[in-house]
């Protein structure tokens, strides 16, 4: 019977499979193989326990994955980057350094995840879980050397960000706002794949070193279809980093997912969409620039001045963070349209520090949320300063950080992506840039003042309220944050340094 | 010494104050005593090596940086950590090591609510370094550090312990200066990357180096590439001085500010604004800043009348000297504007007396305020009646600071005005002596506002109001504080030359770049 069937099929071809350098996903596959594991495992541990299982073993498994990053940083940066997977797949410097961030910021989240989940009762493997999944989304698209590639990295990002919005059951708001990030974001990745399609219709391949090559060596004729597909990627990605006039669902999304998830989403989501989108087009499409860069200046305009004008008018202070996190990444695209080596460097400078500033920040915001998430306006940050002094100065340093004061990382995050704006000769794109940390800055004041000032009327009127608990593993969270922005503020050598050999070579000719 | 002085001393001078803090970070915040002790040590030590710098600085050389330090910084883009003293800086780093051991010791019994010694003297200190080291930097992005983190604990000192309208007049402060530094930054980022490259360890890299960049003087620049770059920093240094019109945010500043703030606000703050000129504009793009001379010099005299017409209209005490100090920093940017040798010395001790003068008048300020918990010039009177030392010494810093000859004042107005008579080569004759007439007229005002001043509030009798109260005369720590200021007032109206002599040469070696010009 077989070998009449092997008649019929005759000889059976041996499929050619392309030879996988496994190692050199072994970041990515740690923590994708860690989620799952931390699946089964959760399911046989308690769900309720005073150790948080969970935490520790998702920081294990983070921390393996940073392990396992670290040695190929140091291959990668002494041989050249590694192309795995038929060049679907392309470990460089950039990917690391951004994965490693990305997985830094799982890892801050998680922290804060835990002591979020004891208070309002939704102890659980699964957030945890959910972290892990999307930061493998986020690996994938920071390495991907493939549209679909990073289409498929996007994906994944996203659907584990979704369902992390709705994180809060008991909470309205929670499932609101996961319910418009699964809309908006689900047309977004529409218009990335259309995208995507048109940049196959115009150059035969979805593979970015092919698309580069043959817009080396070919001169279209009508570039209509190019620049269509630019537009389409650019809304992709511009949803995903939240950058005007893709900005709207930022703000009510920041403000009903559970402060913790929130600390992900600007955080490690941001750098992931980064990383896209700086392999796109300022590689990719690297002789195309001219094409590009002014529609990113122009978006890049809007999103400073609508992330820092908005943001005053607010007197809810997630909402505020959220305004602000739309001006930070104005602040990377910046550093984006000077599409050179310095400004990559500067955006992934920024990301890097911003990273820990925002999760910082929302640390913060998740504990003087109290039990059920709900104090987020300006009041209830009053007297902050008195009652929990440390509490207070940890969110002045990221604060202020963020407005770009010295001894912070937040100023030389500014710095190099104004220099490489000036560099690039975009001095008015610099002016407004800086214009627009003036008027954020008022906003970071006003939270400043509110913490350390207005607490005298306020305080014999009010009722008592109970002290706010600061779990330990948030504690962790604030002071490697704190620690970081400062430590980055007075040294920046280091991360400078490692930003400059993250810059992929392929930019270097160019 | 010298040598230890040479390597550490201006480093010292600048991060002692933050050792000094951070010893008081580690004490209780109940230990008061203690925590005052520190910062009064801490300044005292700062003030000695200041005198040290003092003593051992090379007179004959006023021209060339002494006691630089030259050290790798942040590599990656080539700014490095350099300071250095010359005649210039060497007035200024003397003011500010002068006046914050004053006001430390002024706060002794004074802390304004809500109290908190540990956290005001530790902004005080603070401030301190981000002052000294903004007159000692000579690196363009350190100096943009020093200067920034000034403004934080001003913020604070306004912020927390300010009066009613605190948080306005702080957010006001802030926002103002961070606009200013805004556009400064995006001008240091210019000047680096169009200035020419050196050799560094085989390398060729753009500099922030200031000693450098005054070499270059914007040689081969386009003119109004030079013109806009001068611009950005012309509202940085600009809003910091205050010219008008960017001077609404002094007098609320001043006004809210506790009276330490106050003094350290006008005595060396605004120098910051008035320093920045004289040592990175002007020397960096001398001939952007003959374009915008002519401009400097409008707003400069519209700052003396307007300053003078506002304090005539003030009905708060400490408003109308902040007023008077816009009118003040006008003369200051009159000598500058002239770019000549004559004006910038001028502008350089007008910027030395304004600090004391106005430094001293808040002070009294202060005590008014203590003492009658109002500024209001119409419930005040007969200040000599019922504290005659204070009143005495109000009347002293009043007759300074409208410029009597004899007083230190003198020598920062008169100078200036005279320089405006023949301004550098190229630049309008005719225009620049009408300012000239009209800034002479602003002398006139200054007595105007000044006497008027003293008249209501140290003449006549108290009002009926204060009549029976028991108004208390200085306190010890108040002698401890102002002695020292009156003695410098004094010194300084005698023998002027104290200062001239050190800046002169100085002064003629930065405006190389604008003499070389010629017309």
């Amino acid at each position: 019977m077989t070998s009449l069937l092997f008649a019929q099929l005759g000889t059976p071809h041996r499929i050619q499979t392309p030879s996988v350098a496994w190692s050199g996903l072994l970041p990515v596959l740690v923590l994708l193989g860690g989620a799952v594991v931390l699946m089964v495992v959760g399911a046989l541990l308690p769900r309720r326990s005073r150790h948080s299982w969970h935490l520790w073993l998702t920081l294990l498994i983070a921390a393996g994955s940073i392990g396992c990053a670290v040695p190929l940083w140091f291959r990668v940066r002494d041989h050249g980057p590694l192309s795995i997977l038929r060049d679907a797949v392309r470990v460089d410097g950039l990917a690391l350094f951004l994965g490693i961030v990305i997985v830094v910021g799982v890892m801050l989240a998680a922290l804060l995840t835990d002591g979020y989940l004891r208070r309002e009762e939704l102890e659980g493997p699964e957030p945890y879980v959910l972290l892990m999944l999307s930061a493998t989304g986020g690996l994938l698209m920071a390495s991907a050397n493939d549209l679909i590639v990073m289409f498929l990295g996007l994906e994944i990002l996203s659907l584990a960000v979704y369902v992390l919005a709705g994180l809060h059951v008991r909470r309205l708001r929670s499932g609101e706002a996961a319910m418009k990030y699964f809309v908006l974001g689900g047309f977004s990745s529409a218009f990335f794949l259309y995208g995507i399609a048109l940049a196959y219709g115009a150059t035969g391949s979805t593979n970015l070193t092919d698309i580069q090559r043959f817009l080396a060596t070919n001169t279209l004729t009508n570039n209509g279809l190019l620049l269509a597909s630019f537009a389409l990627l650019l809304v992709g990605f511009g949803f995903k980093v939240a950058a005007a006039p893709f900005h709207s669902w930022a703000p009510d999304v920041y403000e009903g997912s559970p402060s913790p998830v929130v600390s992900f989403m600007a955080s490690a989501v941001k750098a992931a969409a980064f990383a896209g989108l700086i392999r796109v087009f300022v590689y990719a499409f690297a002789l195309d620039r001219h094409d590009w860069q002014p529609i990113v200046y122009v978006v890049a305009v809007l999103t400073l001045l609508v992330g820092s004008v908005l943001a005053v008018v607010q007197t809810n202070v997630k909402r505020m963070l959220a305004y602000s996190s739309i001006n930070h990444a104005g602040f990377v695209l910046v550093g984006v349209q000077a599409a050179s080596d310095r400004g990559v460097r500067s955006a992934l400078f920024y990301l890097a520090t911003y990273t820990f500033m925002v999760a910082g920040s929302f640390g913060v915001v998740t504990i003087v949320g109290r039990r059920g998430d709900n104090r987020h306006q300006l009041d209830d940050y009053k007297g902050l300063a008195r009652t929990e002094p440390l509490l207070a100065f940890a969110f002045l340093v990221f604060l202020l950080a963020q407005a770009g004061v010295p001894f912070t990382s937040g100023l030389w995050a500014k710095f190099y992506v104004i220099g490489a704006a000036v560099e690039a000769r975009s001095f008015w794109l610099a002016l407004v840039a800086m214009l627009s940390t003036v008027i954020s800055a008022f906003l970071y004041l006003r939270i400043v003042l509110a913490m350390y000032g207005g607490a005298d009327e306020a305080d014999e009127a009010a009722p008592a309220v109970p002290r706010l608990r600061i779990p330990f593993a948030a504690r962790i969270a604030l002071v490697v944050s704190v620690v970081a922005t400062i430590g980055f503020g007075l040294v920046p050598g280091p991360l400078t340094h490692a930003s400059k050999t993250a810059v992929p070579k392929i930019a270097a000719g160019k | 010494m010298k040598d230890l002085l040479n390597g550490w001393g201006l480093t010292a001078a600048t991060f002692l104050p933050l050792v000094g803090l951070a010893v008081m970070m580690l004490i209780p915040k109940a230990e008061e005593t203690l925590h005052k002790v520190v910062a009064l040590v801490t300044s005292l030590a700062v003030f000695a090596i200041g005198v040290a710098l003092i003593a051992t600085f090379d007179y004959d050389k006023t021209g060339n940086l002494q006691f630089v330090v030259d050290k790798k910084w942040i590599q990656l883009i080539n700014s490095r950590y350099i300071v250095g003293l010359d005649g210039i800086s060497l007035p200024l780093l003397a003011l500010t090591v002068f006046i914050v051991p004053l006001v430390v010791i002024y706060s002794w019994n004074h802390f304004p609510e809500p109290n908190n010694p540990k956290a005001f003297l530790a902004l005080i200190l603070l401030l301190e370094t981000g002052m000294v080291g903004s007159f000692v930097a000579q690196d363009l992005i350190l100096f943009f550090v020093f200067f920034e983190i000034v403004l934080l604990p001003m913020y604070f000192m306004i912020g927390v312990w300010g009066g009613e309208q605190r948080q306005y007049a702080a957010i006001k402060f802030f926002l103002y200066t961070l606009f200013g530094s805004a556009l400064m930054i995006v001008s240091i980022l210019a000047t680096y990357s169009l200035s020419p490259k050196i050799n560094i360890d085989g390398h060729l890299v753009h500099t922030f180096d200031m000693r450098l960049l005054s070499t270059w003087a914007g040689g081969g620049l386009a003119r109004t590439t030079g013109i806009l770059v001068f611009g950005g920093f012309f509202m940085g240094f600009g809003i910091k001085v205050p010219m008008f019109p960017f001077h609404t945010w002094l007098p609320d500043a001043h006004t809210q500010a506790p009276t330490q703030g106050s003094v350290i606000l006008a005595a060396v703050l605004l120098k910051l604004g008035t320093y920045g000129f004289v040592r990175i504009a002007i020397p960096i793009f001398p001939q952007a800043a003959k374009s915008w001379a002519p401009a400097i010099g409008i707003l400069a005299v519209i700052g003396i009348i307007y300053g003078a017409l506002g304090c005539l209209a003030q009905t708060d005490m400490k408003r109308l000297i902040a007023f008077s100090s816009v009118a003040h920093m006008g003369f200051v940017m009159l000598g500058i504007a002239t770019l000549t040798p004559f004006g910038i010395n001028a502008a350089i001790f007008g910027m030395v007396a304004h600090g004391l003068i106005t430094g001293m008048l808040f002070f009294i300020a202060g005590s008014v305020k203590d003492r009658f918990h109002t500024l209001e010039i119409k419930r005040l009177g007969g200040l000599l009646i019922q504290a005659p030392h204070m009143g005495w010494l109000l009347g002293l810093a009043c007759m300074a600071s409208l410029g009597l000859p004899g007083l230190a004042g003198f020598w920062g107005e008169f100078p200036a005005i005279l320089s405006s008579y023949s301004p550098a080569a190229g630049l309008s004759l005719p225009l620049f002596r009408t300012f000239m007439v009209v800034a002479a007229i602003g002398t006139i005002l200054a007595a105007g506002y000044l006497l008027w001043l003293l008249q209501r509030v140290a003449f006549g009798t108290p009002t009926e109001e204060f009549a029976d109260e028991h108004i208390h005369d200085m306190h010890l720590t108040d002698y401890i504080a102002w002695v020292p200021m009156v003695v410098m007032i004094l010194v300084l109206g005698f023998y002027p030359n104290l200062i001239f002599r050190v800046t002169d040469g100085a002064v003629i070696h930065s405006l190389a770049g604008v003499t070389k010009l010629g017309g």
